[in-house]
């Protein structure tokens, strides 16, 4: 008969060794020290891992209940460092973001300040309410002939109207070449070059012997529209003027024609906007002049005036700028102080 | 043109109530835009005053005063003021002598200033109003003592009148902007006519109010002799002569004429004068009086001679040219027909007989010789818009009879009168036009009232009218300017509103496109937009408009604001250093501004525009506009940056990053990204930069610009600090670079290899060259490189570096080993090695 050895797995060894494993994941207060704990009471040299090797001696019919035994034990040692490890991770975690926090409102940051001029970005907003009708955007040199800047536009070289534009003229004056007192002469040049029916719009700087002050300045810029077409009339110049005003300036605004004088336009008409949003109230403000297009300009261009009629129309950026934003001086538009420019942004 | 109510109420009913600001609303509704109102602004009680005694008393400030007593209500009778009939006035003048009719501002009364008038205690007496001058009512400048009524002629003033009314002080005059068509506008009559069309007003045509029977022909000899017509067009097409003798040249102007003339911005000069002023603002015409004593012969209307001279009213002597249109005598010249008289035959204090001039002269002919001698006159103003040439004899004979009946005299019964004016000619209407341009239907009734009103001739027997227009609207030439005629009265507010369906269009050009892109791009990377004037000094453009110091070709301005700055700008950089010294001087140090704009570069050795411009009348040949063309400099559009300061401030825990090279080489990447161009940037060379901080670049070895460092001394000199970057770039160059399209390529998805090269190389050598060469070696394996390192220092002979690029390989079809990447990497190194003798730093 074989006497067996006694076996050292025991439920109070096996409840000796639970209860000492509880007790020091319960004592682990980081995830370093749990680490530790854990191999001491897992590990292999651990009573655990002993017992369970013990388990090959014992006798077959014990191998099932002791097994069992050692095995359950094993568990929730396991399950109680695994819980235990997910909890200290977290407040680890937790504790490292909180040690992470900073002031936002201080964070040092590599962004600078940059702002678009808001005449250009004017210029580009109302270019867009005119792409939008499907009108097309002109442009002509700023050094201009006098035959686009006058001749053409029905500026007899002797008529008062030519000496009321107050020129810069180019040396030598013999040249014919003046800085260009007005975007008109681009409609010439867009007549000249394009298939008719003709819709554009000319933005751009334009030159007069203005000294600076509040309300002048002798470089300014201007945006002139041109439509030829056959059938055009007064009334396509003012729905298309109409348009544009509610677009710049909110659906409340319209505008006012009255009887003017242009050499290129008969008949002629200073252009009024009701502006519904004014800083000082709503109210009428000057803003352009406009017309059809004279006979003579059409003939210059080699159109027969009596098959295709046009309108036309031309208005500061400047004073469009000023009453839309408010701007008081227009020194402020051209002495290029950041401030004013980064006041918008770059959003007009 | 300032029109006072008065005057025009002469020729237009007025509704009752009428105020300056009605007056300007319904001229606007015509076409006469307002400017202003006139009027002076004070109240009464303002009398007529005598003086019945004075007591001079000198006082210790070195004045003597007068204690006058002035009778202000007749005897008996309670003064406006509601004082005594007798006031006792402290007055500082000593111009007037007792028994003097004067103005008394009576105590309540306001002068203008304001400057409200009380009884006040003075010199020791109460001073119960003021003895009132000119100047201090408003009607002069003179303030050399009191008004004395007797040297207006009104001696006879009665005590205690309202001296308001007597003065013409309750009058006001509405300020008018006369377009350059509009001629007729510079006169009482033609305003008056406006009004009539506005309101719907009874007018009363003064040409016709003063209508006389013709005279008996074979007053002063006239002849117009013309050798040199402009245009074809003789210098003088009417011209009336009237003759008036035994005029007393001393007799005051009365009132009523000097108080309007005054409100018309007119000065009161003398009788004779103001009589012909007078006339000129009330039917438009300009009139032109001669000491008839002084002629010598019979007036001859010519073209100067070479190396004449003329000493006009305004005492200048001036050299004529031949294309001046003259009055002359027998003498020679005696007036610059239209312009201004001669001063030989100015009517003076010794003047009895007149010679009355109303003509008209050519509108072309008279603008160049008031542009030539730089004599703009009302008579100029008005002969150059075009003068009625039906209204002469009429404004003669008015001033014919204001001299009989103010200065006194006689007119001779002869009289002379030149008419070869062109008559309107007939234009014709067709049925509808006037509906097809104002896009409102004018029935044909209305268009016929339309035009009539305005004074037409219409022929209404055909379906198409046929207009005459009336003789004072020259500018009315076809059927254009009848449609706004009708359009006018008719009212612009019945034009409605109708948007007109424009074909599709392409949208924005990719210029347009890329030139916006660029701006934002440099906006939000950091750059503020600014527009500078282009107007630059000579030094300006040689510094910046050329590399080499080589003064680039400029277009120079004839007739600058600032003669400093005469030039049109070849570079942005002068603009843009003007305004970062602008905003330094304002405390704003940390700058980076930007501009996109054009520059003026003209071709060296050759001249732009051209002496003789083709007509207007037609489309010019295709060889003329080719010519008009290319006498346009070109004038391309550049993008400058400039940078100064810290590009970015000192914040917590970061030190500040000053500006520098680095700042405007990242805008050309910011350009080249925005563009789609590859700038190449490479070690150069410009005499206003860092010799050894200038970088120039180019696209497709084509130069387009420099970035650098502005030499510390250009620097000093625009008042900035020692260190300036700054960039400018040809931005059409760029553009006309700029791929339309751009070609995908796949991406590959195999893991990559990273790898580090170090080289050592000369100092001199450019590490976008030894990148290069390295990126050519290592193939198409090699999918990125950057320099990450430049090493100078121990552990490497002198003069070398070491350049240390990161790279990453890639395979596009497998998974690299170590060793294709190393094999990749150092046929990079040996080419680099072959080309600049660069060795792997181990």
């Amino acid at each position: 008969m074989i006497v067996s050895e006694p076996t050292p797995i025991t439920e109070e060894a096996v409840s000796a060794a639970v209860d000492a494993a509880l007790a020091a994941v319960a004592s682990a207060t980081d995830s370093a020290t749990l680490k530790q704990v854990r191999a001491e009471h897992t590990g292999e040299r651990s009573t655990l891992a002993r017992l369970n090797g013990e388990l090959r001696n014992v006798a077959p019919e014990l191998k099932a209940p002791l097994g069992k035994l050692v095995g359950q034990a094993r568990g929730r040692v396991n399950q109680a460092f695994s819980a235990r490890e997910q909890e200290l991770v977290l407040e680890e975690e937790n504790a490292r973001l909180a040690a992470e926090t900073v002031d936002v409102t201080a964070v040092a940051t590599a962004y600078r300040p940059g702002a678009r001029h808001p005449l250009t970005l004017l210029q580009e907003r109302v270019s867009d309410v005119f792409v939008g009708m499907g009108w097309e955007i002109a442009e002509g040199p700023e050094v201009e002939s006098e035959w686009f800047n006058f001749d053409a536009l029905n500026f007899d070289a002797d008529h008062p109207a030519r000496a009321m534009q107050d020129t810069f003229f180019i040396d030598p004056v013999d040249s014919h070449l003046v800085l260009r007192t007005h975007t008109s002469p681009v409609q010439i040049r867009a007549l000249l070059e394009r298939e008719l029916p003709v819709y554009v719009l000319a933005p751009g700087r334009t030159y007069r012997t203005d000294e600076l002050d509040a309300t002048h300045t002798p470089v300014f810029s201007q945006f002139e529209g041109l439509a030829v077409d056959k059938g055009l009339t007064m009334a396509h110049l003012r729905g298309t003027l109409e348009h544009a005003a509610r677009t710049l300036f909110g659906d409340e605004a319209k505008i006012r024609l009255r009887p003017s004088y242009f050499p290129f336009t008969e008949p002629s008409a200073e252009l009024d906007l009701w502006h519904p949003t004014f800083s000082g109230g709503a109210r009428w403000i000057e803003w352009g002049g406009c017309g059809m297009v004279h006979p003579n300009l059409l003939r210059a261009a080699g159109i027969d005036p009596e098959v295709y009629s046009g309108f036309a129309f031309g208005m500061g950026l400047e004073r469009t700028l000023m009453f839309r934003s408010d701007v008081q001086d227009m020194r402020d538009m051209v002495e290029g102080d950041i401030r004013f420019s980064q006041q918008f942004g770059m959003v007009v | 043109m300032r029109i006072p109510l008065s005057w025009l109420a002469e020729f237009v009913e007025f509704a009752p109530g009428t105020t300056p600001e009605d007056v300007h609303a319904a001229l606007v509704r015509v076409g006469l835009e307002e400017e202003d109102i006139h009027r002076v602004e004070l109240s009464g009680p303002i009398v007529v005053g005598e003086v019945l005694d004075f007591v001079e008393e000198p006082q210790k400030n070195g004045k003597t005063i007068r204690w006058c007593q002035v009778r202000v209500a007749p005897e008996g009778e309670t003064a406006a003021d509601g004082g005594e009939s007798v006031h006792g006035i402290v007055c500082g003048a000593g111009n007037f002598l007792v028994g003097d009719k004067v103005v008394v501002t009576l105590p309540g009364a306001v002068l203008p200033g304001p400057f409200p008038i009380a009884a006040r205690k003075t010199y020791g007496h109460v001073s119960d109003g003021m003895i009132a001058s000119s100047r201090e009512l408003g009607l002069g400048d003179e303030h050399d003592g009191i008004l004395r009524l007797v040297e207006l002629g009104l001696g006879d003033a009665e005590v205690g009148s309202d001296a308001i009314a007597l003065l013409g002080l309750d009058d006001s005059a509405v300020e008018i902007n006369v377009t350059p068509d509009r001629g007729y506008a510079f006169s009482i009559r033609g305003v008056a006519r406006e009004y009539a069309h506005a309101t719907g007003a009874a007018f009363t045509d003064p040409a016709e109010a003063f209508s006389r029977p013709p005279a008996r022909e074979g007053g002063y000899p006239v002849s117009i002799q013309d050798s040199a017509p402009i245009r074809g067009r003789a210098g003088a097409s009417v011209f009336v002569a009237r003759t008036v003798r035994g005029v007393d040249v001393s007799k005051p102007t009365p009132m009523w004429m000097s108080s309007r003339l005054r409100l018309a911005g007119i000065r009161s000069i003398s009788l004779p004068v103001d009589i012909t002023n007078y006339v000129m603002l009330e039917l438009g015409q300009p009139i032109h009086g001669y000491d008839l004593g002084a002629l010598r012969g019979g007036i001859v209307v010519r073209r100067a001679a070479p190396g004449e001279h003329l000493t006009t009213l305004d005492g200048q002597n001036r050299a004529l040219d031949p294309e001046d249109l003259l009055i002359t005598d027998d003498s020679g010249p005696i007036g610059l027909a239209g312009v201004m008289g001669g001063a030989s035959t100015e009517i003076g204090s010794t003047t009895t007989d007149v010679l009355i001039e109303a003509a008209r002269f050519d509108p072309v002919s008279i603008a160049r010789t008031a542009r030539r001698h730089k004599l703009p006159s009302e008579a100029s103003k008005r002969f150059e818009r075009g003068v009625d040439p039906n209204v002469a004899s009429n404004a003669a004979d008015r001033v014919a009879e204001l001299l009989v009946e103010l200065a006194g005299g006689r007119v001779d019964e002869e009289t002379t009168a030149i008419d070869d004016a062109e008559q309107p000619s007939s234009i014709s209407l067709p049925d509808g036009y006037v509906s097809r341009i104002v896009g409102f239907e004018a029935e044909r009734d209305e268009t016929i009232a339309a035009l009539r009103e305005i004074g037409c001739t219409v022929d209404d027997s055909e379906p198409d009218l046929s207009v005459v227009a009336p003789s004072w609207r020259p500018d009315i030439t076809e059927r254009a300017d009848l449609a706004e005629e009708v359009a006018r009265i008719l009212g612009y507010d019945r034009i409605p509103a109708v948007l007109p369906v424009a074909p599709p269009g392409r949208g924005l050009t990719p210029a347009q496109v890329i030139r916006r892109r660029v701006a934002d791009a440099l906006a939000a990377w950091g750059a503020t937009e600014v527009l500078a004037y282009p107007f630059v000094a000579a030094e300006q453009n040689a510094l910046f408009g050329a590399p080499d110091g080589d003064t680039p070709e400029s277009v120079r301005v004839a007739n600058p604001l600032d003669a400093t700055v005469p030039f049109l700008r070849t570079s942005l950089l002068p603009g843009l250093l003007a305004v970062a010294s602008r905003n330094t001087s304002r405390g704003l140090t940390d700058l980076t501004v930007f501009e996109a704009g054009t520059v003026f570069r003209p071709a060296r050795g050759r001249s732009y525009g051209q002496r003789v411009l083709p007509s207007a009348v037609g489309r010019p040949s295709a060889e003329e506009l080719a010519k008009l063309q290319d006498g346009i400099p070109p004038q391309p559009r550049h993008v400058g940056v400039v940078s100064l300061g810290n590009r970015l401030p000192k914040r917590a825990g970061e030190p500040a990053v000053p500006a520098g090279l680095a700042d405007v080489l990242a805008a050309v990447r910011v350009i080249a990204l925005a563009t789609g161009v590859r700038i190449d940037v490479a070690q150069g060379r410009h005499h206003a930069f860092h010799p050894g901080r200038t970088a120039v670049l180019s696209v497709g070895g084509a130069l387009i610009g420099y970035a650098g460092e502005l030499l510390p001394a250009v620097a000093l000199d625009a008042d900035l600090p020692r260190t300036v970057a700054a960039l400018e770039l040809d931005l059409d160059a760029v553009i006309a670079a700029a791929p339309t399209t751009i070609d995908a390529s796949p991406i590959a998805v195999m893991p990559a290899a990273t790898q580090d090269l170090s080289l050592v190389v000369e100092q001199r050598v450019a590490a976008a060259a030894v990148l290069a060469a390295v990126r050519e070696g290592a193939g198409d394996l090699l999918e990125d490189i950057r320099l990450v390192d430049d090493y100078r220092g121990a552990g490497l002979e002198e003069g070398t570096k070491s350049l240390t690029f990161a790279l990453r390989f890639r395979s596009n079809d497998h998974t690299l080993t170590a060793a294709e990447a190393s094999e990749a990497k150092l046929a990079g190194a040996a080419l680099a090695g072959s080309r600049f003798g660069a060795t792997i730093r181990e």
